[in-house]
């Protein structure tokens, strides 16, 4: 199976602090991946830097087999790449609804009708549980709500690869549950997912590959269940 | 952008909004030609011109949130671009109109360029700039009289019939009817929507898939090219331009102080802060000096700003809920 | 040291630019006799590149406030030349009524305008940051206390030019050829002993660190026990202090009208732009050079020129600097 994203040497610095050193990550097309780390540990910046959000100072990125890496992240949108922010930045002055018209009418292949958009943005609404939402600004909404809002406007973006940061904290288990079902319905579909948590029963259930960072490198790459056993991870978590 | 448009009552759509546009235009046209007394047009074309200023003032600043202090640059230019062509060339005044706005939307493009991928306050700061120094290029720039001014000679009928200040009035009738008629398509458009979520976090537009980029440097030209286009007449209507006239400090704080009164972020703000100010500003004159009249609009616009920071129109909609 | 004391004082021109005023008095003193007999080109430019250091040293003296408000606390004060214009007239009235030394008068109103910026920040804070929508109105608030301001000036003192007297407005020290101005060189001096100042107490007070860090990690800042609103309360009241000693500058190396402020909104931006957003050391160099650009092109081509060139440097250093800073500070 060919590789959908590719990351080679990516290298990222704050000043003098590297928050990410030579991380390599090839992720294949329909996968379901797991991504942990103590917190800092870099998780976030390597999402930004793929999404273009950040520009990295080393390395490349391609999705696809085409090289992001002097593409502006709408671009990257474009072409499949969506993802979530950690603290969810909704568009405060729309509404839920329209918060998710704004990716349904700029990162889509084809142009969508105003029909068209009201009726997918529902559905997706629906899907994590917002439809009785739609009309209200996100400023109305609990911190779980505005979560959920923003998987959805990733989704919106109708992703080949699909990036959650976080998207479960501060959420009970029943609603952990959903929304790892919800995940695994849109991978079901197509859609290879990465998924950044430090729920680990959720990355459990959901990934098929876990990788883990500690201080800016990617210490293990494997198997989920061998990966929590690998020494090192244990050691950073537990702080040996 | 109205929150409410999905669900609730269906809005009024674009075609129909041109036409009833148009239709206003004409019945004030077919009034205009029973009125006799100048002073009406006179009166009339300011409010008029601060209706297309405001609008245009507010497809930047209110839809996308990036702030334009340099107004009376954008206008300034306009007026002396059409007095030097006129001077040249002769030409007619749709002419003058349509260069002042090209020239205009390019200074809008280079200044966009340059200064928009930075946070907003950046711009800002570069159009404060900009008008400083456009200040001091047509103050240098002797063809259009430099310092001292130029006069304009006004023909006295227009090519409609009736005084020319009528046929200026009937010209910025249009200007302001189609900018009003711009600023609500961009809005109910994907631009708007784009330039929303613009100004509510760029990051997080980016990473929606909008070119934040492009978007922001076309809503430049376009406002800076109405502001061109509502500096154009301006020559014929002063009938003496002088680079203090043309750089009116009003202008600049009127602008920018009526769509933040009238609310920034619908179409119908603008139009009704600059209806309400131009009025309260024409009435004002015949009582009080004109510093005191700016220090007026200087301070409802503060109060507006502290209190009141979704205008008028905020006001409204936050009665109705 | 030949001391030539031409008690001659600069006639305001229409658009009065410090430059402006240099270029005409060096102007007819280049007929006068060249004593070293140097070369008449060369004493031109080095009196126009010293001419620019002692205005650069004056920009500065502008720009530190906007340099503790904007570089450091982030707050986009606009108004801050027009506070600049406010303290030029405080010290006009001093020194009119009761003869007081302009700079002495400018010290004194030093309190009065740190609780003008106290009482400002509180309004900016409860209005807008507080809020957190404090771009767009936080903007334009700023721009309607700069309109404000400098109509209540007009209003009240008048649209008039208003000069001050001091003995060493007038005086010309000359040195082998090059010309010093006491009118330029006091206000350089007392510009860079206040940014020095400035400099020690934010480096070795606690306020002074307090709001360093409040410019850099509020977090930490609570941390250290101190409140953040309570700092940048402190901060920008300093900020706005400097305006008066700014203002007295101001009226000694110029006549001043209300409108005058608006000439330094671009070239101070620039300078705490270009200098890199909060840096003292790098504000006083890029005032440095945009004096003597500006002294350079006024020599060189035409004074009228001036205003352009703080536009000339505010673009390309907004343009370059959106190359690798995007999602930081710029
Ligand atoms: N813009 C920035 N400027 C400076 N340092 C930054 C910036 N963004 C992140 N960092 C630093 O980089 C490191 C990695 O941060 P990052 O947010 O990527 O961690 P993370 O793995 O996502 O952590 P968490 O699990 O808490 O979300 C942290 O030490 C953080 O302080
Ligand atoms: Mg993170």
């Amino acid at each position: 199976m060919a590789a959908l994203l590719d990351v080679q040497g990516l290298g990222k610095r704050f000043g003098g602090f590297t928050a990410l050193a030579d991380i390599d990550l090839q992720v294949a097309a329909g996968e379901r991946l797991g991504l942990i780390g103590p917190n800092g540990s870099g998780k976030s910046t390597f999402v930004n830097c793929i999404s273009g959000t950040l520009r990295h100072d080393s390395g490349r990125v391609t999705l696809g087999g085409q090289l992001l890496d002097a593409l502006p992240p709408h671009q990257r949108t474009r072409l499949g790449l969506a993802r979530s922010f950690q603290l969810p930045r909704p568009f405060g002055s729309l509404t839920v609804a329209e918060n998710l018209r704004v990716p349904l009418l700029y990162a889509g292949a084809t142009k969508l009708s105003d029909a068209e958009c009201r009726e997918r943005g529902m559905a997706l609404l629906g899907q994590v549980g917002l439809a009785d939402k739609a009309a209200q600004r996100p400023r109305e909404l609990t911190q779980i709500e505005q979560r959920k809002l923003e998987l959805a406007r990733a989704m919106a973006a109708g992703p080949r690869l699909l990036i959650a940061d976080e998207s479960m904290a501060g959420l009970s288990n029943a609603e952990v549950d959903e929304i790892v079902d919800l995940l695994l319905r849109l991978n079901g579909q197509g859609v290879t997912i990465i998924m950044i948590e430090h729920i680990m029963r959720a990355v459990m259930a959901f990934s098929q590959r876990l990788v883990c960072f500690v201080a800016g490198r990617k210490v293990a790459d494997g198997l989920p269940e061998e990966v929590v056993r690998n020494p090192e991870v244990e050691r950073a978590y537990l702080g040996e | 952008m109205t929150g409410d448009a999905p669900l609730s009552r269906p809005p009024m759509g674009t075609l129909a909004f041109w036409c009833w546009a148009a239709a206003f235009t004409g019945v004030v046209y077919l009034a205009g030609r029973w009125v006799t007394n100048d002073y009406v047009f006179f009166a009339g074309y300011i409010v008029l011109q601060y209706v297309l200023l405001a609008t245009a003032w507010n497809i930047l600043g209110g839809y996308a949130g990036y702030v334009n202090f340099g107004t009376a640059a954008f206008f300034a230019i306009g007026a002396y671009i059409s007095t030097a062509l006129n001077k040249w060339l002769g030409l007619p005044l749709p002419v003058l109109i349509l260069a002042g706005a090209a020239v205009c939307g390019l200074i809008g493009l280079l200044m966009g360029g340059l200064t928009l991928k930075l946070q907003g306050v950046f711009f800002s700061i570069a159009t404060l700039a900009l008008a400083i120094v456009t200040q001091a290029l047509i103050t240098n720039w002797e063809y259009v009289g430099g310092a001292a001014g130029a006069y304009v000679i006004r023909p006295s009928r227009g090519p409609l019939g009736g005084s020319y200040v009528e046929y200026l009035f009937y010209t910025m009738l249009l200007l302001a009817t189609l900018a009003v008629c711009i600023a609500r398509t961009v809005e109910r458009s994907a631009a708007g929507y784009g330039l929303a979520a613009i100004r509510d976090d760029e990051a997080a537009a980016e990473a929606a898939g909008v070119p934040t980029m492009k978007l922001k440097v076309a809503t430049t030209v376009l406002s800076g090219a109405l502001m061109g286009a509502a500096g154009a007449p301006l020559p014929f209507f002063v009938t003496y331009l002088d680079p203090p006239s043309a750089f009116n400090l009003a202008v600049a704080v009127n602008t920018i102080a009526m769509p933040l009164v009238g609310g920034t972020a619908t179409w119908i703000g603008p139009v009704i802060g600059a209806v309400l100010l131009s009025i309260v500003q024409e009435a004002a004159m015949v009582t009080i000096s004109s510093a005191v009249n700016l220090l007026l609009v200087g301070l409802i616009m503060i109060g507006f700003i502290t209190l009141a920071p979704n205008g008028i129109m905020g006001l409204l909609r936050g009665r109705r809920r | 040291m030949p001391i030539s004391a031409s008690f001659r004082r600069a006639i305001p021109a229409a658009s009065c630019s410090p430059a402006v005023v240099d270029k005409r008095s060096r102007g007819k003193r280049a007929w006068k006799g060249k004593p070293n007999g140097m070369d008449p080109l060369l004493e031109l430019l080095l009196n126009a590149v010293v001419a620019g250091l002692l205005l650069g040293a004056f920009y500065a003296a502008v720009a530190v406030g906007i340099a503790i408000a904007f570089g450091m606390l982030d707050i986009p004060n606009l108004a801050h030349p027009a506070f600049v214009v406010m303290g030029a007239f405080a010290v006009w009235l001093l020194n009119d009524a009761f003869g007081l030394d302009p700079i002495l008068a400018g010290i004194l109103c030093l309190p009065p305008f740190f609780l003008l910026g106290v009482l400002l920040y509180q309004a900016y804070y409860a209005c807008f940051e507080s809020r957190g929508d404090n771009a767009l109105q936080g903007l334009a608030f700023f721009f309607g206390i700069l309109f404000v301001t400098e109509v209540v000036l007009i209003l009240v003192i008048g649209a008039d030019y208003r000069t001050v007297a001091a003995p060493y407005i007038g005086p010309n020290w000359r040195i082998g050829g090059i010309d010093l101005p006491l009118r330029m060189l006091v206000p350089a001096l007392v510009s860079l002993l206040m940014i020095g100042g400035l400099h020690l107490l934010l480096t070795r007070s606690f306020i002074g660190r307090a709001i360093l860090a409040v410019s850099q990690d509020p977090l930490a800042l609570q941390l250290m026990g101190a409140s953040p609103v309570r700092t940048k309360r402190l901060a920008f009241g300093l900020s706005i202090a400097t305006a008066a000693i700014a203002g007295a500058l101001l009226i000694i190396i110029q006549p001043v009208e209300p409108s005058i402020g608006r000439e330094f909104i671009g070239r101070a931006f620039a300078v705490v732009v270009l200098g890199g957003m909060g840096s003292f050391v790098g504000m006083l160099m890029a005032a440095m050079v945009l004096g003597v650009t500006e002294s350079l092109v006024a020599t060189l081509f035409s004074p009228s020129w001036a205003p352009a060139i703080a536009f000339g440097f505010l673009l390309p250093t907004l343009a370059i600097r959106a190359g690798g800073l995007m999602g930081r500070k710029l």
